[in-house]
């Protein structure tokens, strides 16, 4: 009844009013800007500081690089005024591109022999086959996928990079060795069977792992002794984009899994595997990784016998690889210590074992929590590599450097022009990892995205 | 056992070798079919790879005359780039057959270091470049300067020597690259560039305006760049020696790779000499009687060798100097052949 005696009063509206339009200046460009961009003095003044930031940094850069850019030209008298010996006007100051063009070979490839730069073209093209498959989630074929890049992709780059057809030396010599190998992979199976059954273990499994990996290995090292009549070619004369990716990609590839059981073993309750862990974790975090590098190609000579020699580029690749694992292992820690307490217990509790408990409930959460300290550290590895100059490694950018001394293109720009080059290059793959990560992140949220 | 194979093949794999240093160079040289010479990771006119990756420069012209002795074939070399560190332990070791990289012949080098010495093929020396509105055109007008150079050098040394020995006030702007100094020194930060003689000639190519400077006419140090080898060898430092000198006396005998072949009918018995028509001067250090004939034609005499390179027609443009002939005012001078 109350209801119904409203709408009877005649004062009383009988039908809602309609919405006016929103203010003019709270809707459209205008209010955008408004809401954005001057919504209040001090945001107004950050606005027109970034402006201004802007302004100062973004028209020189287009006007060095694209606006009064050389774009062709055989030697340094194009990207010369004519006081400095070339043919430009007076106060001229711009990008020299025909000058990264003449060495854009050289800057991919470093001093690898051209005869055998199209083995570089297939690994890159290997690598790019692989990986693209793997980065879309929705691609099939991911066991495949995983275990084309884990096993068949690298041996392959191994192959096509070296040449090949390694000589071991008195190491392996004909058939004693495969027989003395037979006769090791048994005696190792069998003391992994014995400390199984010691330790009261029924399952096999430990063994046929053990087994397996021995295969691995003698295949592998069967593989690498082929010849296939690749030349061989020594890795002093690699350079450029591709000993970056080389240390990058190995970096990455290695330090992951070792982050991952080093964070493991950190929060174990075995004394001595986490003595170990935050030993080797201490260790490697508290040097830098200059010194890393200077050790492994310093020192290290001094404690190997007389007259045998590592190679430089697998010396830098696992002193990366150790320094970035460190790393990755905090990172991965970080992500361990927060799952909750309950995931632990919920699968003590349903009887899952360690490994599976690991592997089913607490990386997948921790590790996708983790996802953006992970992709930090990776782009972090991708720039340190610049430091495999100082121990005589020319990365990209070291190949750079090594060009300035060349007389055809000598003149005040071209440090210039070849910083802006590299920091351009670097900047596509470090901003390609970020995008990516933002992408997983969003495609595995699930709950925790505010 | 297992997990210890896995360093031991990855060493292996990426070539764990060892090293044999042994006597008798030139067989090896042969063997191997190229000679291994040791050059710089970068210098112009003297060692420097260009965007092709191919090497030019006077100490490479020395590695392809030898290369071309030998194998009569200048393109059988391998170059491998050493840094100033570890350039004399890669000789030693055995990793080049020959160093060719502006490395002065000192005392020290010849002795201590177990190196010899086969010749100089460039005399160079110390030197300072100023702006030309400084005013000053002599070094010794240079008290208080502020000095840029590369840190870590024996430019550094060079200059401490010089402005104590001349009781002049300094100051140094240090650098680790070239590049850095050149920048540093364009952009007025010192008043004096100091390096290599040779050196400031290539750098001068990245100033602003070249033409505001001016190299001093003191040179500060003696640097007689030169070609080393071994010791214990001496018939691969005959080889090296006798190359050397024998670019130096084509030139003053005339010969040049274009007309190597006609003066081996001249008659005149030094000629005939040098290039094998007469004796055989080249079996006595192990090669072909036509050694020389086989270098000058592959890289000219050393005239033209210096012209290619460093000289007044190239972006270096470096006039001869001390490094002319003894009979054109230098100081460069063969023994003869005979």
């Amino acid at each position: 009844m109350a209801d119904t005696s409203m709408t009877d009063l005649s004062y009383v509206r009988t039908e809602m009013v309609p919405d006016a339009p929103a203010p003019r200046r709270d809707t459209g460009f205008v209010g955008w800007l408004r809401q954005n961009l001057f919504s209040s003095w001090a945001n107004t003044l950050l606005t027109l500081l970034g402006a201004w930031v802007i302004w100062v940094v973004v028209p020189p850069l287009i006007q060095f690089s694209l606006i009064d850019a050389v774009w062709t030209g055989e030697n340094r008298e194009a990207c010369t005024t004519i006081a400095q010996g070339g043919v430009l006007p007076d106060g001229w100051f711009g990008a020299c591109w025909p000058y990264v063009g003449d060495y854009f070979a050289q800057f991919v490839y470093g001093r690898y022999p051209f005869d055998a730069r199209w083995r570089v073209d297939i690994v890159f093209v290997l690598f790019a086959i692989g990986l693209v498959p793997m980065l879309i989630p929705s691609a099939p074929f991911k066991r495949e996928n995983i275990l084309y890049m884990s096993v068949i992709f690298p041996v392959a780059a191994l192959l096509l990079l070296t040449g090949g057809h390694f000589d071991y030396g008195p190491f392996i010599t004909g058939q004693g060795f495969w027989i003395d190998y037979l006769i090791l992979t048994v005696i190792v199976c069998a003391i992994v069977y014995a400390w199984g059954r010691a330790t009261g273990t029924t399952s096999l499994g430990p063994v046929r792992v053990t087994g397996l990996s021995m295969v691995a290995i003698a295949v592998l090292l069967f593989i690498l002794g082929i010849d296939f009549g690749l030349s061989h070619v020594e890795t002093d004369v690699w350079g450029g984009l591709l000993v970056t990716l080389v240390i990058a990609v190995t970096g990455i590839a290695a330090s992951l899994p070792l982050g991952i059981l080093l964070a493991l073993g950190r929060r174990s309750n075995m004394p001595i595997v986490r003595a170990v862990c935050v030993a080797f974790i201490e260790f490697w975090r508290g040097v830098p990784l200059i010194t890393v590098l200077f050790m492994s190609s310093v020192m290290l000579p001094l404690f190997l016998p007389e007259g045998v020699t590592f190679d430089k580029l697998l010396r830098a690749l696992i002193g990366v690889a150790l320094f970035s694992a460190a790393y990755m292992a905090e990172v991965v820690r970080g992500g361990l210590q927060a799952i909750s307490k309950g995931q632990y217990e919920g699968a003590d509790a349903v009887g899952l074992t360690y490994w599976q408990k690991t592997r089913l409930i607490v990386l997948p959460q921790a590790l996708t929590l983790v996802i953006p300290g992970i992709v930090n550290t990776f782009i972090g590895l991708f720039k340190d590599t610049t430091l495999v100059l100082i121990i005589g490694l020319f990365d990209f950018l070291g190949q750079m450097q090594s060009s300035f001394t060349d007389p055809t293109w000598a003149s005040p720009v071209q440090a210039t022009t070849a910083y802006f080059f590299a920091a351009v290059v670097y900047w596509v793959f470090c901003f390609a990892m970020s995008r990516y990560s933002i992408f997983t992140e969003r495609r595995l949220s699930t709950g925790h995205k505010h | 056992m297992g997990k210890m194979l896995l360093p031991i093949v990855a060493g292996a794999a990426l070539g764990l070798t060892a090293s044999v240093a042994s006597a008798a160079t030139l067989d090896e040289v042969k063997e191997r079919g190229e000679l291994v010479c040791g050059v710089s990771q970068g210098l112009p006119g003297f060692s420097n790879p260009d965007a092709q990756g191919a090497w030019s420069g006077i100490d490479v012209d020395v590695c392809r005359a030898i290369a071309a002795a030998i194998f009569g074939d200048d393109s059988k070399v391998s170059y491998t780039p050493l840094s100033a560190k570890e350039r004399f332990t890669a000789l030693q070791s055995g990793e080049v057959d020959l160093l060719s990289r502006n490395t002065t012949w000192t005392m020290s080098r010849d002795s201590e270091l177990g190196l010899n010495f086969a010749g100089v093929n460039y005399y160079d020396g110390q030197g300072f470049m100023v702006r030309k509105d400084l005013g000053v055109n002599s070094a010794t007008q240079l008290s208080g300067a502020a000095v840029c150079t590369n840190t870590g050098t024996t430019t550094e040394l060079n200059v401490a020597d010089y402005f104590r020995a001349q009781r002049m006030e300094y100051e140094v702007v240090a650098f680790e690259k070239a590049d850095e100094v050149v920048a540093a020194y364009d952009a007025g930060r010192c008043d004096v560039y100091t390096t290599d003689a040779s050196g400031l000639y290539a750098q001068r190519l990245k100033l602003a305006n070249p033409g505001d400077h001016m190299v001093l006419p003191e040179i500060i140090s003696k640097e007689p760049l030169g070609p080393a080898v071994r010791q214990g060898d001496d018939q691969w430092l005959d080889i090296v020696k006798w190359t050397l000198n024998a670019l130096i006396n084509a030139e003053e005998m005339g010969i040049t790779s274009a007309n190597v072949e006609e003066m081996k009918g001249s008659g005149d018995p030094a000629i005939a000499r040098l290039l094998g028509v007469e004796g055989s001067f080249g079996e006595a250090i192990g090669l072909d009687n036509d050694w020389a004939a086989k270098a000058i034609a592959a890289v000219g005499n050393y005239s033209e060798m210096f012209e290619r390179n460093v000289g007044p027609n190239t972006d270096l443009g470096i006039q001869r100097g001390l490094n002319a002939l003894w009979r054109d005012g230098g100081i460069l001078y063969a023994p003869p052949v005979r």
